[in-house]
């Protein structure tokens, strides 16, 4: 008998689940229905296949090949700003990828500081845009997710066994065989199909860096089969060959990696005894940090100057992605907070799926489901940012519960009882004690949904008019204006919004905490 | 009289009977050796584990398939007994009323009962300012409030000193005499039985027996119980 042992209901969990459910899956019967197979695969959709497959494999293999080196060296140096540079690490997750796409650019770009260099020597600029822009973007975003991961695996490397190592004299090549490779082998693959799984549905990278018929992804083509030729049934056939390869990948992922969570425990350094001249691990580290921090320096630094002189359109469009954040993030709150109390209290499988379902529904085939159903009742681009916020919260919600469902056991599990004992009904024991309880872990969630909203430039740019805009989308077409000094003050905008917002909420949830 | 009658409590391949009866008024201390299911009897009875089979009893009102929160039941855990993000004060209106804003009536009776614990000032206070003893004391406090003629306690002392327990328990006795309250107290230390038990319910070997004289049980223990006492 369930009510004996919880303090509160599963249900309302439970109804949340099925709405996201009936969401998720409601636009993607929609898309199926309205695929067009008719005119068969066109040679552009099997090149925009191949590319998407071949750009999420090389960013894959390359983030994880680097990142190996620079985790080992995170993993055994102790250094002055080391726990800054872990914390920096996970900064990327909230990075809007427009502000990223901009810094790079300003580094890596035709006109970029690197081209300057080589055209001192009389070299001729590197060429960005196409395959290895892609890669470039993919690798600044996932080295670091990459680099946390396997550190993560380095971590949890028994101590003892390094000191049962040097007690046995083991040289480095023998420990590194003996000890750290079968943590490799162990932790590689999830990463791998972590990040190839992330590089599939990778949109506002191949939108901005890509482009051209030969360096189109599967949801850049969903983008182009609707803005260009306004298509919805080939649309529709993508979104489907869009789904197929993210549910294979996200399946794939989920089996692969064990769960990792968001980097606890990563403070310390594994002490070792084998003593490997630090400067090869400091150059693994210099050039990691230079190549996360150089790009979003210069936005700052060619931001500056924009940010005061921006046009109002700019400012207009900062409040619109305020507005859509707020409202991304309270959908999020709505959806996930009865969720993890349901998964907390036990109901695992129906409202664990319905979690993850957002992992496997691309953006774009959210939006081209959307798009379709509502378009028979209203105008879709009256709906722009609704449909932005809601698709965000969707997309924010995996995340979301794996940060919430723990705090939310643990409270059932130490305060459980006693509130039962006093006769507290569910509700109160929700807001109460459990609400109350999770705030550091709600704060955080909330910050993570509203980073993530702030900096999303997806759905919108199906729907929006070109009245409607999100900052993001703004400064892509600030960026296609060739209006560099405005989209760098706008980028510099978008950053301080995104990482404040994500600032102010997990600093508020984490204020007056108790332990 | 609270009557287990005929219950089997089972627990994974775990299984505990017991077949007896507890006077009302009464002080009865629940003994034996550790893994024997003193902490599952008092779990069952206060409604976190169902009978797989008999009935439990009080006054002839059966709360066999009563919620936690419905049974005459106060209890403190080993524990976690208060919310740490709530202060003194609204951890003690908790267990007056948990769903509601209090009345003045019932504010000034959480007051009464904070005094009577001795810690008439430190109403504000969070569980994290107070020591040890003083948070047992907001939890007797708030058992005050509740008023429910049974109190259950799974040794929520067991992290405080010798001296400081012994004190507890008899701030437990008191208050259980002064508000005519029924009190099953699971132990391992023989000494908090003969301190405030009258009576005490031996569980071993799968059975929780009826409750005996508790001088004599402890002067003359079965061997069982005298395996797990040593030496005594």
């Amino acid at each position: 008998m369930a009510w004996r042992t919880k303090p509160l209901s599963p249900y309302p969990g439970i109804g949340a689940a099925v709405l996201v459910a009936a969401f998720i899956l409601g636009t993607l019967v929609a898309v199926g229905w309205q695929a067009d197979g008719s005119k068969g695969f066109a040679a552009s959709d099997w090149v925009a296949l191949r590319f998407t497959l071949k750009q999420a494999t090389l960013s894959a293999l390359i983030s994880v090949f680097l990142a190996i080196p620079v985790a080992r060296a995170l993993a055994r140096r102790r250094f002055w700003g080391r726990r800054v540079l872990i914390a920096l690490l996970g900064a990327p997750f909230i990075l809007p990828v427009i502000v990223a796409i901009f810094g790079l650019l300003q580094v890596f770009g035709r006109s970029g500081w690197i081209s300057d260099i080589l055209g001192v020597f009389g070299l001729p600029p590197i060429r960005i845009y196409g395959l290895h822009g892609v890669v470039l973007a993919h690798v600044f975003f996932n080295l670091p997710l990459a680099t946390r991961l396997i550190l993560q695996g380095w971590q949890e490397i028994p101590a003892e066994r390094f000191r049962l190592a040097a007690q046995l004299g083991l040289s480095g090549r023998v420990m590194f065989r003996q000890i750290e490779w079968p943590m490799l082998q162990r932790v590689a693959p999830g990463v791998l199909a972590v990040i190839f799984a992330i590089c599939l549905t990778s949109f506002a990278v191949a939108l901005t860096l890509g482009g051209g018929p030969r360096a189109t992804t599967v949801e850049l083509a969903i983008y182009q089969a609707f803005t260009y030729d306004f298509d919805l049934g080939r649309a529709a056939l993508l979104s489907a060959i869009q789904l197929g390869l993210t549910v294979t990948a996200a399946v794939i992922a989920l089996k692969l990696s064990n769960q990792a969570g968001f980097g606890a425990g990563m403070d310390k350094p594994v002490q070792r005894w084998d003593s490997v001249s630090p400067i090869r691990d400091f150059f693994w580290i210099f050039l990691a940090t230079g190549f996360l921090l150089l790009p979003l320096s210069s936005v700052v630094f060619s931001g500056l100057v924009g940010l005061f002189e921006l046009p109002s359109l700019v400012f207009r469009a900062a409040g619109v992605s305020i507005m859509v954040a707020g409202a991304s993030t309270c959908i999020l709150l709505v959806l996930a907070l009865p969720m993890a109390a349901a998964i907390g209290a036990g109901t695992k499988g129906l409202v664990e799926i319905a979690g993850i379902l957002g992992l496997a529904a691309s953006p774009l085939v959210l939006g081209t489901g959307l798009f379709i159903l509502v378009r028979p009742y209203v105008n879709p681009s009256d709906l722009a940012l609704l449909v932005t916020a809601l698709v965000n919260a969707i997309m924010a919600l995996p995340f979301a519960l794996r940060i919430l469902a723990p705090a939310a056991r643990d409270v059932i599990v130490s305060h459980g009882r006693l509130a039962q004992s006093l006769n507290m009904s569910g509700r109160v024991f929700f807001v109460r004690i459990m609400l109350a309880r999770m705030r550091p872990q709600i704060g955080f969630a909330a910050g993570l949904a509203a980073a993530l909203s702030m900096g999303d430039l997806g759905v919108i740019s199906l729907f929006a008019d070109a009245q409607t805009a999100t900052l993001p989308l703004q400064i892509y077409r600030l960026m296609g204006a060739y209006k560099m000094d405005a989209a760098a003050g706008a980028a510099l905008l978008l950053l301080c919004l995104s990482m404040g917002a994500f600032w102010l909420l997990d600093r508020g949830g984490r204020r007056h905490a108790e332990v | 009289m609270l009557k287990f009658d005929n219950c089997l409590i089972e627990n994974g391949a775990f299984q505990l009977k017991a077949d007896f009866q507890i006077m009302p008024l009464s002080s009865v201390a629940i003994i034996g050796p550790s893994g024997s299911g003193k902490s599952t009897l008092l779990e069952a009875l206060a409604g976190f584990r169902s009978l797989t089979h008999g009935a439990l009893l009080w006054k002839d009102q059966d709360l066999t398939s009563l919620h936690p929160g419905k049974r005459p039941i106060a209890m403190l855990f080993q524990d976690g007994n208060l919310f740490p993000h709530l202060t003194v004060f609204q951890n003690v209106a908790l267990g007056m009323q948990a769903n509601k804003r209090l009345t003045n009536e019932e504010v000034s009776q959480v007051e009464m009962a904070l005094v009577r614990v001795g810690l008439a000032d430190m109403g504000l206070r969070k569980p994290a300012e107070l020591s040890g003893g003083q948070r047992s004391r907001v939890a007797l406090a708030r058992v005050l409030v509740q008023r429910r003629e049974l109190l259950l306690l799974d040794e929520p002392f067991a992290a405080l000193g010798p001296a400081l327990k012994a004190e507890m328990l008899d701030l437990v006795a008191d208050l259980a005499k002064e508000t005519d309250t029924t009190v099953l107290m699971v132990s391992h230390d023989p000494n908090d039985a003969r301190r405030i038990a009258s009576q005490t319910v031996l569980v071993a070997e799968g059975v929780a027996h009826q409750p005996q004289a508790t001088a004599e049980l402890l002067d003359n223990p079965p061997a069982v119980l005298r395996d797990y006492l040593g030496g005594a």
